[in-house]
């Protein structure tokens, strides 16, 4: 891998369609600066993308890519790792794709903890639907879908993810860059499965989830005695719906991948012109 | 003496009864003889009838027949669910001891052999060898040399020791040496051996050497009935080869992962059976439109929801032609026999990447659950040829590149069939996307564009038609003009059927497709035949719909959908009927 790459080489010809504002302009750049400062390459970089405004950064960014169905994108992202170690991978996706359609492949990814990063652009809202309740709304957020709110409490997160045993979760804020990038950076450089939320506002359906609340609201455990390593002040501040926090909430250290308990280290694309050596072996044992 | 020998063990799920039929089955291939074995069993864990039955010749054995010479009866219910294969001379082994067959009344012109089971067992060193004591007996009513026994035993048990093996080759013992003392009687078989070396083994674990030799490395699958074998096979075994299986969330995930895998360049197949093939149908989409290369098994089961799920039928084959939203280009092929399952699992990773298409691979539950004896040279490894189709290098990648440099992995190509780069190829780096997308795989609403791909897309099929060979297999007497045609599993029981009729008289021609999409023109056989049947394990004949629609003619159906396989003499009896019928209207 070059060491010359710089986070523009990440950046496709094509110019986003995202609302004038939107909070996945910081958390793409954020994306790609981290993966340049990682010493990646567009052509050792697997991005997948789910479905909503966040999936389309698959087409903004340059690597190689796919922009899945909907909720699906964490599978994808472990078939492409496990079936080639060499690659960083890396899968991006939205409130609604991770935590509602694609839950359940969410809390399976965090046990699973493949060596990839997942970032998942969290507005609070379904915005390319234009403007559904998402399952991280707050509970009196009255939408096109839900006139007096969704009238249940917000799915959160983070505590799914470390109830499902993540080695890594981290929060972020798109807009504040070089935070952002850093974090992003961690997950990517963490052996196993590297989650952020980011906070990536919606400014055209979102009046609640603004930048200027998560300005004055957002605790940044950077400047707070807060152990990463520290399950339960990780459990404590993640269960504490009083409080947003941005930074790393909670990583394990000894984190071992899956590829790595599974010893997957080979490059599986390159098979031989025909049946493997031994493959005999295979018949001989019906004998 | 008829010419095969058939044996079945039937009692409640979890007596055993599978295991004591596989036993047997390889003691009788490894004698050298031919074996076909299927299985009868509900769907739980415990308790239920369940069966195992053997068919074994010196000649090729390739269906089940409605005939059984011994039956190894651990329940009552066992004798009363065979009385129909039951004959004059059957023998019944049955254990009078058990409480529940003291009172078992062995039918009028049948033989019942008493044999205490459990009790002998008990002599050899434990109860749980009654199943053995039985194939003991099995052996000496069958005048099967028990040596053929002593290695079979030793393969199942060797890993538990010998002491293990050496108390079941004395179950085993016991049980001939009883029937021999106690009952003064020939019983007119005589199941030679030879010096041939066979294997044994089913249809799941054919697809999954198949895949294994087709150079499959990623598999991912969720558990379900009768696909799960694939996954267990390739469990522990793919790994010696560079590979990993991955049992998955559920469907969309196993899917989805090998879609992963896929893109990223291994040979990748996830298999499941109906129900999971309704879940995978999304990505489905995905996968062709992406243009990703990729083995999807229907191990089809009687549907539909949960239907019978441990029950035969061929319902899926619409599914598998039509299922999922727009318009999807696509291969499927369906294995005609437990061979072909290995055979038709190597043609379809290659197809899936020469067309860079996803492939269904339709097998079915009769498949499944057969375990056949081939010669080992039917599964021959140095045979196996490996197509990765338009995969660039480095070398290769500057014809595929525009003027800026980027990768065109949709390229618009006459025979359309666009390249492949896998990644960490440099200077592949691509976007692609179920969206609708451009030469660059970027999402575009550009109406040319829009039908151009579309356009390429279909024109790979038109390519395929031209120039791979879809040609049926074909059976019989090639100038009869009684024409039968069948898909999938059914072949080896109308292979049997046709030599049964042609005993009375009855010529036939039989075409056995494997290709469902692209598929054979038959507008020229159907043409020169009289009378044209259909057979398929379906209530619809979705097979003979697709016969009819391709050349324009009137077809007669044979449907079968009470979850059983056709059985070779049943099959002949039906087309009897059939064809007769057509005569005299």
């Amino acid at each position: 891998m070059s060491s010359d790459v710089r986070f523009t080489d990440f950046k496709s010809d094509k110019q986003p369609t995202w609302c004038p504002g939107c909070g996945d302009f910081g958390t793409m750049n954020g994306m790609m600066k981290a993966l340049a400062e990682t010493g990646n390459h567009p052509d050792d970089t697997f991005i997948v993308a789910g479905i909503g405004c966040s999936g389309k950064i698959g087409t903004y960014m340059h690597s190689y890519a796919i922009h899945g169905v909907h909720g699906r994108a964490l599978p994808v992202g472990t078939g492409v790792k496990l079936a080639n170690p060499d690659l960083e991978v890396m899968v991006a996706g939205g409130d609604g794709d991770g935590y509602s359609i694609g839950a359940g492949h969410f809390i399976h990814a965090v046990r699973r903890n493949v060596d990839m990063s997942y970032i998942v652009m969290d507005n609070r809202i379904y915005g390319l639907t234009k403007g559904q309740a998402s399952p991280t709304s707050r509970e009196d957020f009255e939408t096109s879908t839900t006139p007096e709110g969704p009238q249940q409490p917000p799915v959160n997160p983070l505590a799914l993810a470390l109830a499902a045993g993540g080695t890594f979760i981290a929060q972020s804020f798109s807009t504040d860059a070089q935070r952002h990038a850093a974090l992003v950076q961690q997950a990517i450089e963490h052996d196993g499965f590297g989650f952020v939320n980011v906070f990536s506002p919606c400014v055209t359906f979102n009046d609640v989830d603004t930048y200027d609340y998560f300005r004055d609201n957002l605790v940044d455990l950077a400047e707070t005695d807060h152990d990463p390593q520290d399950r339960d002040q990780a459990k404590e501040k993640i269960l504490d719906a009083s409080k947003e926090y941005m930074g790393i909430l909670y990583q394990d250290e000894n984190s071992v991948p899956y590829g790595e308990k599974h010893g997957l280290s080979a490059n599986m694309s390159e098979i031989p012109s025909g049946a493997p050596d031994g493959a005999m072996d295979l018949v001989r044992e019906f004998y | 003496m008829p010419a095969d020998f058939n044996w079945a063990i039937g009692g409640e799920a979890g007596d055993g009864i599978d295991s004591t039929g596989k036993i047997f089955a390889q003691a009788l291939s490894r004698a050298g003889r031919h074996v076909f074995t299927s299985k009868d069993f509900a769907s739980r864990i415990r308790g239920g009838y369940t069966a195992y039955k053997v068919r074994t010749g010196v000649d090729p054995v390739q269906s089940v027949v409605d005939r059984l010479d011994v039956l190894i009866a651990l329940t009552p219910r066992t004798i009363d669910e065979n009385l129909d294969e039951l004959h004059e001379g059957s023998v019944i082994v049955y254990d009078g001891e058990r409480t529940t067959m003291q009172d078992v009344e062995i039918p009028e012109g049948m033989i019942g052999l008493d044999v205490p089971l459990k009790g002998l067992a008990e002599e050899a060193g434990g109860a749980i060898m009654r199943n053995v004591v039985a194939l003991g007996a099995a052996c000496a009513v069958a005048d099967f040399p028990i040596e053929n026994l002593d290695s079979a035993l030793q393969k199942r048990f060797g890993g538990k020791g010998q002491a293990i093996v050496d108390n079941n080759k004395e179950a085993a013992r016991k049980g001939k040496e009883y029937v021999e003392d106690e009952y003064d009687h020939d019983f007119d078989y005589d199941l030679e051996t030879t010096d041939n070396d066979y294997v044994l083994l089913n249809g799941d674990e054919a697809i999954g050497m198949g895949a294994i030799a087709a150079g499959c490395r990623f598999y991912s699958g969720y558990p379900i009935t009768p696909a799960t074998d694939v996954m267990e096979y390739l469990t522990g075994r793919i790994e010696q080869y560079g590979g990993h299986v991955v049992q998955a969330e559920d469907e969309l995930s196993a899917i989805n992962m090998a879609l992963g895998a896929a893109r990223a360049g291994a040979r990748s197949m996830t298999a499941t059976s109906g129900p999971g093939i309704d879940l995978m149908a999304e990505t489905f989409g995905l996968v062709a439109t992406s243009e990703t290369p990729l083995v999807i098994c229907d191990v089809m089961r009687s549907g539909p929801s949960t239907g019978m799920p441990t029950k035969q039928e061929q319902g899926d084959l619409n599914m598998a032609l039509y299922g999922g939203h727009g318009e999807i280009p696509r291969f499927v092929l369906a294995p005609t026999s437990v061979s072909e399952c290995f055979w038709k699992t190597v043609e379809a990773f290659n197809l899936a990447e020469q067309y860079n298409t996803p492939v269904y691979l339709l097998s079915d539950l009769a498949l499944a659950v057969t375990e056949q004896t081939f010669p080992p040279e039917a599964f021959d490894m140095d045979a196996v040829e490996i197509d990765r189709g338009k995969l660039v290098d480095e070398d290769t990648i500057g014809e595929w590149q525009n003027e800026k440099g980027q990768f065109r992995a949709h390229a618009l190509t006459d025979d359309g069939i666009s390249p492949r780069a896998a990644p960490g190829t440099t200077g592949g780096a691509h976007m692609s996307t179920g969206l609708e997308h451009d030469e660059l795989g970027r999402r575009t609403e550009d109406t040319g564009m829009r039908v151009e791909q579309v356009d390429k897309r279909n024109r790979k099929v038109e390519t395929a038609r031209e120039t791979e060979d879809w040609s049926p297999r074909e059976f019989g007497d090639p100038d009869s003009s009684n024409l039968v045609i069948s898909w999938g599993s059914n072949e080896g029981a109308m292979e049997e059927a046709i030599a049964l009729l042609d005993d009375e008289g009855i010529d036939v021609r039989f075409l056995s497709v494997p290709y469902l999409f692209p598929r054979p023109d038959l507008s020229e056989d159907v043409a020169a035949a009289e009378n044209v049947l259909v057979i398929e394990c379906n209530a619809n004949g979705q097979f003979a719909d697709l016969i009819e629609h391709d050349t324009l003619t009137r077809v007669d159906r044979l449907n079968k959908y009470d979850g059983v396989r056709f059985k070779a003499d049943e099959l002949a009896e039906e087309i009897k009927t059939a064809l007769s019928t057509e005569v005299k209207a």
